[in-house]
This record gives C-alpha cells, sequence and structure tokens, in this order.
C-alpha cells in the first residue's frame, strides 16, 4: 500500500498541477473561510453561546434545517418517481421534460424566489385557490418548503436517473413470475439498488435547503414571529442593517459550515461505499 | 388482468410526475412573462432599456466570462491532478474543491467581507499593494468582489464534471505517450483533451448558468446599484421598491434572465446529445 502511494508517475506535470491546484484553491476558497473561522473566534466562549441561543437564532435554524429536511423528503419521493417515469416509460413530451428537470438549476434564484411568492400569494391564481381552502402558503413555512423543492428536485431526479438506467428490468420480470406483488417488487428488488444514490440525492438536497437564500427570502416574508427567518436571511441581516455585527454573523456562519461540512462527508461516506459495492 | 393493472399503474405515474413537472418547473416560467407583460411591451421595453438593468447586465456577463475562464483553467488543471497522480492526502483535497457546493452563498460573500473588508486581516496587505502600485482596487463592495464571489460560488463545477470522464479514461494513454517522449501540454493536446472536451463545454454551461443567476454571495459584496450591481440584484431591488410599476419590471427584468437560462439548458441538452453520440 505504502509503496504504491510512493510510486513515481511518468507522466509529467505534477509539480505545476499540484502548485496551482492548491494555490488557487487556498487563495479563492480556503483563505477566505478561514477568515471567517478566525472572525467567530473573538467572541469568547461565553459570547458565542449567549447568542447562539438567542431564541430567533435557533428558531432559524430550527426553520431552515426543519423545511429543508421536508422539502427534501418530498423530493425524495417525486425525484424517485420522476426518475422512473423518466427511465421506464414513453410519452408525449417525455424529452422536453427530461431536458427541463434542470431548470432550477439554471434559473437564478432570485426569480424563481420573487415568481413563486406571487403565484402562491393572495394575487396569484394558486395562491387564492390554496386561500379558499383555508390554506396560506405565501409568507408561512409552507412557502419555504415550497421553494426548497423547487431548488433541490434536480438534484435527487439526476442521482437516481443513472441507476435505473443501468438495472436490468429481468430482475423485476422474474419476481413478478414468481408471483411477487407490485410493491414487493419495488421494496425489495429496486429500492436497494437506488438508495445510496436516493440517499446522495436527499443530501444534496437538503444541503442546498438548509444553505438557500435567493429563492426562499422573497416567499417566506422573513418574520421573527412566524418563524419564517432562515439562517441565511439571519446571516445576511448582520451584515446589512445598521447595526453591523461581523462577529455574530460569523459565529452563525461557523455553525452552518460545520452542518454542511458534516453533510459533505456524509455523502462522500455513502458514494465511497456504493462504489465499492458495484466495482467488487 | 395483471397487464391491465399495470397499464394503471404506469399512466398514474407519468400523470402525477407529468402533474408535478407543469406545476414546479413549467407554470412559473409562464408567469414571469404574463407578469413581466403585465403593462403592455412598451413598458416592457423602457423596464429593459434602463440605465441600471443595462449596467447590471454588463456587470454580469463580466463576472460570468471571468468566472468560467478561472474555473476552467483550475478545473482542467485539479482533475488532471487528481486523476493522473497518486500522493498523499488526495482524497481530502477532493473534498476540499468540493466545499462550495455545499455551503450556503451567503458564507461565501461573507468569508470575502472578513479577509478583505474594513476589518479583514488582509486589508492592511491589500492597501499596502495598492499603495506600492498607485492603484485604487478594492476587494469588497466593488466589481472585483462580485466577480470573486462569483467565482467561489462556481469554483468546483468545471472539475466535477471532467474527473468521473478521467478517471474512466485511465492513464495507459498518457503513460505511453510520455514513455516516448512527449511533452506534458502535448499528451494533454492531443490524449487528453479529445476525451474530455463534452465534458468540459457540459460544465462551462452548467457554471456560466450558475454565474450569471448567483444572488446571496453577490448580495453581501456589492452594495451599489447602478455600479456593482448585477441583474439579480437588480430584480431585487425593483422587486422590493413594491410599487406595481417596479414589480412589473422586476418580472421584465426576469425575463431576460429567464431567456438566458433556457439558453443554457438547450446547449446543456446538445452537448449531453453530441457526448453521448460520439461515446458510441
Amino acid at each position: 500500500m505504502k509503496q504504491a502511494k510512493r510510486k513515481k508517475s511518468i507522466i509529467p506535470g505534477f509539480g505545476m498541477s499540484m502548485g496551482v491546484t492548491v494555490a488557487m484553491l487556498s487563495l479563492l476558497i480556503l483563505i477566505p473561510l478561514a477568515s471567517v473561522l478566525a472572525y467567530s473566534f473573538r467572541l469568547s466562549g461565553k459570547e458565542f453561546a449567549e447568542l447562539l441561543t438567542r431564541p430567533n437564532v435557533v428558531q432559524s435554524f430550527v426553520t431552515s434545517i426543519g423545511c429543508a429536511f421536508v422539502a427534501a423528503v418530498i423530493n425524495s419521493i417525486f425525484g424517485v418517481m420522476l426518475a422512473w417515469v423518466l427511465v421506464r416509460y414513453e410519452f408525449p413530451g417525455k424529452r422536453l421534460m427530461d431536458g427541463m428537470i434542470e431548470l432550477p438549476f439554471a434559473l437564478p434564484t432570485a426569480v424563481a424566489g420573487i415568481t413563486l411568492t406571487k403565484m402562491y400569494s393572495d394575487s396569484g391564481v394558486l395562491g387564492r385557490a390554496f386561500e379558499k381552502m383555508g390554506i396560506e402558503i405565501a409568507y408561512t413555512r409552507t412557502g419555504i418548503i415550497i421553494a426548497m423543492i423547487f431548488v433541490g428536485i434536480p438534484f435527487v431526479v439526476r442521482a437516481i436517473q443513472p441507476v435505473l438506467e443501468t438495472l436490468s428490468p429481468s430482475y423485476e420480470e422474474a419476481a413478478y413470475m414468481l408471483g411477487a406483488s407490485r410493491v414487493n417488487v419495488f421494496w425489495k428488488i429496486i429500492f436497494p439498488e437506488i438508495r445510496p444514490a436516493l440517499f446522495t440525492g436527499f443530501g444534496l438536497a437538503l444541503a442546498r435547503g438548509i444553505g438557500e437564500y435567493g429563492s426562499v427570502i422573497y416567499i417566506s416574508g422573513n418574520s421573527e414571529k412566524n418563524g419564517t427567518q432562515v439562517v441565511s436571511y439571519v446571516i445576511m441581516q448582520k451584515l446589512n442593517s445598521g447595526n453591523v455585527d461581523y462577529e455574530g454573523a460569523a459565529a452563525i456562519a461557523l455553525v452552518l459550515l460545520i452542518i454542511s461540512f458534516s453533510m459533505l462527508f456524509f455523502i462522500n461516506i455513502i458514494q465511497h461505499i456504493a462504489s465499492r459495492r458495484t466495482n467488487a | 388482468m395483471e397487464e391491465r393493472s399495470s397499464k394503471i399503474a404506469k399512466w398514474c405515474l407519468i400523470g402525477i410526475s407529468v402533474a408535478f413537472f407543469l406545476l414546479m418547473l413549467i407554470v412559473p416560467l409562464f408567469e414571469v412573462l404574463y407578469r413581466a407583460l403585465a403593462d403592455g411591451l412598451e413598458a416592457y421595453g423602457t423596464a429593459l432599456g434602463a440605465k441600471t438593468t443595462l449596467s447590471a447586465l454588463k456587470v454580469t456577463l463580466l463576472a460570468t466570462v471571468i468566472a468560467v475562464v478561472v474555473n476552467t483553467v483550475f478545473g482542467l488543471i485539479a482533475s488532471w491532478l487528481v486523476t493522473k497522480f497518486d500522493f498523499r492526502g488526495k482524497n481530502v483535497l477532493s473534498t476540499l474543491i468540493d466545499i462550495p457546493f455545499s455551503i450556503s452563498p451567503v458564507i461565501a460573500g461573507l468569508a470575502y467581507i472578513m479577509t478583505f473588508g474594513r476589518t479583514g486581516w488582509a486589508k492592511p496587505l491589500l492597501d499596502g499593494i495598492n499603495e506600492a502600485l498607485g492603484t485604487d482596487i478594492a476587494l469588497v463592495f466593488s466589481v472585483p468582489a462580485v466577480v470573486l464571489a462569483t467565482i467561489f460560488v462556481t469554483f468546483p463545477f468545471i472539475s466535477r464534471e471532467i474527473i468521473p470522464l478521467l478517471y474512466a479514461q485511465g492513464r495507459d494513454e498518457e503513460e505511453a505517450a510520455a514513455m516516448m517522449g512527449a511533452s506534458g501540454f502535448t499528451i494533454f493536446r492531443k490524449i487528453t483533451f479529445p476525451h474530455i472536451r463534452w465534458g468540459l463545454l457540459y460544465g462551462v454551461i452548467l457554471c456560466a448558468a450558475r454565474a450569471f443567476g448567483e444572488f446571496g454571495a453577490v448580495y453581501a459584496v456589492s452594495k451599489a446599484r447602478g455600479k456593482t450591481f448585477t441583474l439579480p440584484l437588480e430584480i431585487d431591488a425593483l422587486y422590493m421598491a413594491g410599487s406595481a410599476d417596479s414589480i412589473t419590471q422586476a418580472f421584465a427584468v426576469s425575463s431576460l434572465l429567464v431567456g438566458m437560462a433556457l439558453i443554457m439548458l438547450i446547449l446543456k441538452n446538445i452537448v449531453e446529445y453530441r457526448g453521448k453520440r460520439d461515446d458510441l
């Protein structure tokens, strides 16, 4: 193992590519991020704890994580369904649907944000229809969840599609022939195959939702009373308003960073396990 | 009997998927157009021709082009490093490159403020450089800051697309060429590049789409409307002004970004299709 690591490659350019990669990564990403860390350490442990346990900060974490979780669960259900339909069935408009799934990646979040707000507020057709049923969407947590569903859906579909494409239908057919029910075939044969990809898609959608800013801040209404402030909004507020609070912003950002890193780590582990299983 | 229930299940799944797709992705697009044209074509033209809109368009395009160029250079070099050589800490390096993908864009803006801002640790350094060169470069609340923030959020987009392709290709061809004495650049140009052509283009498209739509990161480091605002920020300013006219203008500017997003999606699908065809 050790020897393999030391084996020198005969392909040229190791020093140059290592130098450029590390230099760019450090200058553009790591050093600025380290500044956030350094800034948050200006607070004493007590101040740090006091800041993070303030009701509005705690509530923003509950809102961001809770809404992102619900949105990621809904996206997992619809994501599997959309991927399945796109891989297994033929129907008119299928190619358009396949091509447009990534719209949320390409559409600027601010555009998505103001559009969804207007659609689901009382000036929009959908908003009025839901209001008649007694459901308010804009300026509530439901609205935040809808915005997060919008930005997160392509992550799940694109994670699962390639797995379904390589999954041969012959196992399902065999199971059907042996008399298995459709529900059984899904849970016993298909689901185990797509599970790692589903976790990856779920994790990416969740991470995106927790940090989301542009698409959420319009439809949320950002009210402390209604609990519709997301974490990104609370950080931004500390940069914007008359009373700038960089240390506070850095401390909250640090917690958000730790959450993101653990999720990134978790996703990488799942991908690692999955790739080992398929290579074996 | 079984056949028929299978058909029902199929069309139920297609029906639900199409309904979800239309409601979540397609209706919002029409909503943008409908609201953009609410005050007629003339008002639409005035909104697009406004000085602040044109300035924002210029900043947006500048930031997008620079981000794509920088991230292409980085992406090519980093993926060469990661796939052609073995070294200690490779997994850590790959994970670090992916950081911007999973953290809140608001943190990206915050990180630059805390590095180069009024109270940032690198501010004296930057002042020293400016004094020595007689320049007046500011790396927060300026166009360079917008460019940096855009580079940050799109940093891993291109390397992410190329790395899997190069892993799949392996190293044998490059090693053979190196053994016959080809230089690093020749090996890259003649052997590696043809394999990653479509992947690179795909990454460029995703990178550009994200770059011109970025909101949270840019919002933190850009405060001067008409000077350092990008199109998403201009949309925010118009929407937040709150009058019926300005909201219509916000949607008019949004329609421009919807157009750009759709062009990116079409290009992406063409590249995907061509790439698949070349593989066969």
